[in-house]
């Protein structure tokens, strides 16, 4: 790294600082929550980024995994003297009833779990055939779902769990997000991440090249599903509340069209299109509510619209923008230099390929 | 032999019948393009929709309203191909798989906005719900339909892929794409073709399942279309007769073993999961498959 881009990089952080302690004393708590969104979006998508873009496997299990951390974090840390109202149908499992982990244990626990039922679905499919994983995990996140549903003694079933503390404010989410990214390039620009390459671009050269094939891709997808279960932790955090319909697997498709925006196999360009797609959802919103003009009502508008227009966008991108903003290159600031002095939020990333 | 046990069979039998029939649009599709079709599912939705619509809106008597649900599938099976699939021939795999689900995602999304997400009731044709005595146990006279359908279908199906030029044309493309153009099968047409065939074999079964189960939703194809495809995959994916064998073997094991163990009713979705797992640690190649050599 350039010493002039050193100089630029600390700038960036000190001006993502400042802008956070403004962000907290001044904004409304709608527009905090849509950055606190936007950030929680970014670490989700880059983790899934890190399997599908740069590994080349293809998963659709991040709502699921997401919703192990989020479980964790909402069981562990509901503090002991609001369990009793939260769980008023059926009383908490003992063995759990009065265990309080602080919330960074809880967060870390979320995404150890995660990463443990990672294992468990890519042991077997990523040994044998990884075209399957993405059926495979999508059956699992909903298997995950259901069985949250279903497990009223730890998690309350269908009801969800409230009142859960809202320790994640913007500085841990913000603080999360900045390791994730930085976890990520250092790993993606080590000699695992050229090993992750190596296997998307051509698996059998790779494993010529003495790359241990199942080794790797379990690794990617172990270290997807952590980041995705921490993601989780924090937004049950954020939110206060867990609920399993939140978890839906048509949730993981956010996060397909982020990865798919943004270009699969960018770091940055994930990070850009995270902000753009979580933003955009929540502006579009409003085609979702009924619309009148000058006291005409058009019928359009109704709920659902917005995500028939959300699904029209990824069926676009991946028809005609197939390599989204960035495909595989990085933004860095050789490249900014050459543009105009455009804002990114980022840290550089690593080269390119 | 308890009679409680003839009934979980028979719905066994014919819950693993709408199955089968499902899964071989994934196996048709997965043995030409490779890909894992997940709109098939959500075509088998807008398949009852199809048919919802006939009865009630249209008021058209019910046979003509099935034919018309039907091709009107097929028809949406082949406009997909054509415009999410067709384009991306070239791309990455991974393209294809994105596009599917896009695909996917937009039909659900469509049909909630269209349809409206509230389920609805399926038409009561009263020759379905008339009920035979078998040996004391009350049973539809449907359950007894929908397998003798299936096995129709299939032997014209079979039929059509070992004895016909068009089968020929279609084992040619699924064996090897490139050969089978050089050699002059238009393989675009083979392609559009059995996504066709898959598509109506969809429709049928949801038409069945609607009358079956009678309730009708946009999100109704998500699950028995994975399960579809597991079935596919547990049968040996690519072949037609492993594609039926794999959807009775999940249709009958789901009923049973909920029969068995009623407590666990609440996980019946997640046994073709498990069941998937467990064919690719012992015998990934699925019940009927070969072993297929990846090339370089």
């Amino acid at each position: 790294m350039k010493k002039q881009d050193k100089i630029l990089t600390v700038i960036l952080l000190a001006a993502l600082f400042i802008f956070l302690i403004i962000a907290n004393l001044f904004l409304d708590a709608y527009i905090k929550r849509v950055l606190n969104l936007c950030a929680i979006y970014t670490i989700l998508a880059l983790s899934m980024n890190l399997i599908n873009g740069f590994t080349g496997l293809f998963s659709l299990g991040h709502a699921g995994f997401m919703a192990i951390g989020a479980y964790c974090v909402g069981i562990f840390t509901l503090p002991i003297s609001v369990r009793p109202a939260n769980f008023y149908i059926e009383p908490m499992h003992p063995a759990i009833a009065n265990v309080e982990l602080p919330f960074f244990v809880a967060l870390l626990l979320g995404g150890v779990l995660a990463a443990f039922f990672a294992f468990l679905i890519g042991a077997p499919v990523l040994r044998l055939r990884d075209d399957y994983l993405a059926i495979a995990t999508l059956g699992f996140s909903e298997i995950i779902r259901i069985v949250l549903t279903n497990m009223q003694s730890i998690t309350n079933g269908p009801l969800g769990i409230k009142n859960i503390p809202t320790t994640a404010n913007m500085w841990w989410i913000y603080g999360v997000t900045l390791v994730t990214v930085i976890f990520l390039v250092l790993l993606i620009s080590s000699s695992y991440g050229r090993a992750f390459k190596a296997i998307r671009e051509d698996e059998i050269a790779a494993q010529a090249m003495g790359i241990n094939l199942f080794r790797h891709k379990i690794l990617s997808f172990m270290i997807g599903a952590f980041f995705a279960g921490i993601a989780g932790g924090l937004y049950a955090s954020m939110l206060s509340t867990v609920d399993p319909k939140n978890f839906i697997f048509t949730l993981t498709y956010n996060f397909l069209l982020i990865i798919v925006l943004g270009g699969m196999g960018s770091v940055s360009g994930t990070i850009i299109s995270a902000y753009i797609v979580t933003a955009g959802l929540e502006i579009m919103r409003f085609f979702d509510e009924p619309l009148s003009i000058f006291g005409v009502s058009i019928p359009l508008f109704r709920p659902g619209l917005r995500m028939v227009i959300f699904s029209i966008c990824l069926m676009i991108i991946v028809l005609f923008f197939r390599n989204g903003l960035m495909g595989n290159k990085e933004l860095n600031w050789d490249m900014l230099r050459g543009l105009f002095s455009k804002r990114s939020k980022r840290i550089k990333g690593g080269e390119a390929r | 032999m308890s009679s409680s046990f003839l009934q979980h069979l028979v719905n066994g039998i014919s819950l693993g019948s709408l199955y089968a029939l499902v899964a071989i649009g994934y196996t048709m599709v997965y043995g030409i393009l490779r890909l894992i079709n997940f709109a098939h599912g959500d075509i088998f939705m807008m398949g009852t929709y199809f048919a919802f619509f006939g009865i009630m809106t249209f008021h058209l008597p019910w046979p003509l309203a099935f034919i018309v649900a039907i091709i009107a599938t097929a028809l949406l099976g082949m406009l997909i191909e054509r415009a999410a699939y067709k384009p991306l021939r070239d791309a990455p795999k991974n393209s294809l798989l994105i596009s599917a689900i896009g695909v996917s995602f937009l039909l659900e999304n469509l049909a909630i906005y269209v349809f409206s997400g509230k389920p609805k009731a399926f038409p009561n044709i009263p020759l379905f719900a008339d009920t035979l005595g078998v040996a004391g146990v009350k049973i539809q006279f449907i359950s007894f339909f929908i397998p003798t359908v299936t096995l129709i279908f299939l032997a014209i199906l079979l039929y059509v892929i070992n004895h016909t030029k068009l089968g020929m044309a279609m084992r040619a493309v699924s064996k090897d794409y490139e050969t089978a153009m050089v050699m002059g099968i238009d393989t675009n047409r083979i392609i559009s073709i059995t996504f066709v065939i898959g598509s109506t074999l969809a429709a049928v079964g949801a038409i069945m399942w609607g009358i079956r189960y009678t309730q009708i939703q946009p999100m109704m194809g998500v699950m028995p279309g994975l399960k579809c495809f597991v079935a596919a995959v547990v049968g040996g994916i690519g072949n037609i007769k492993g594609a039926v064998v794999g959807g009775f073997i999940l249709g009958l094991g789901e009923v049973l073993l909920i029969a068995a163990l009623p407590n666990m009713t609440g996980y019946r979705d997640a046994f073709a999961f498990i069941l998937l797992i467990l064919i690719l640690l012992f015998r990934p190649t699925g019940i009927l498959g070969e072993k297929i050599t990846e090339k370089v």
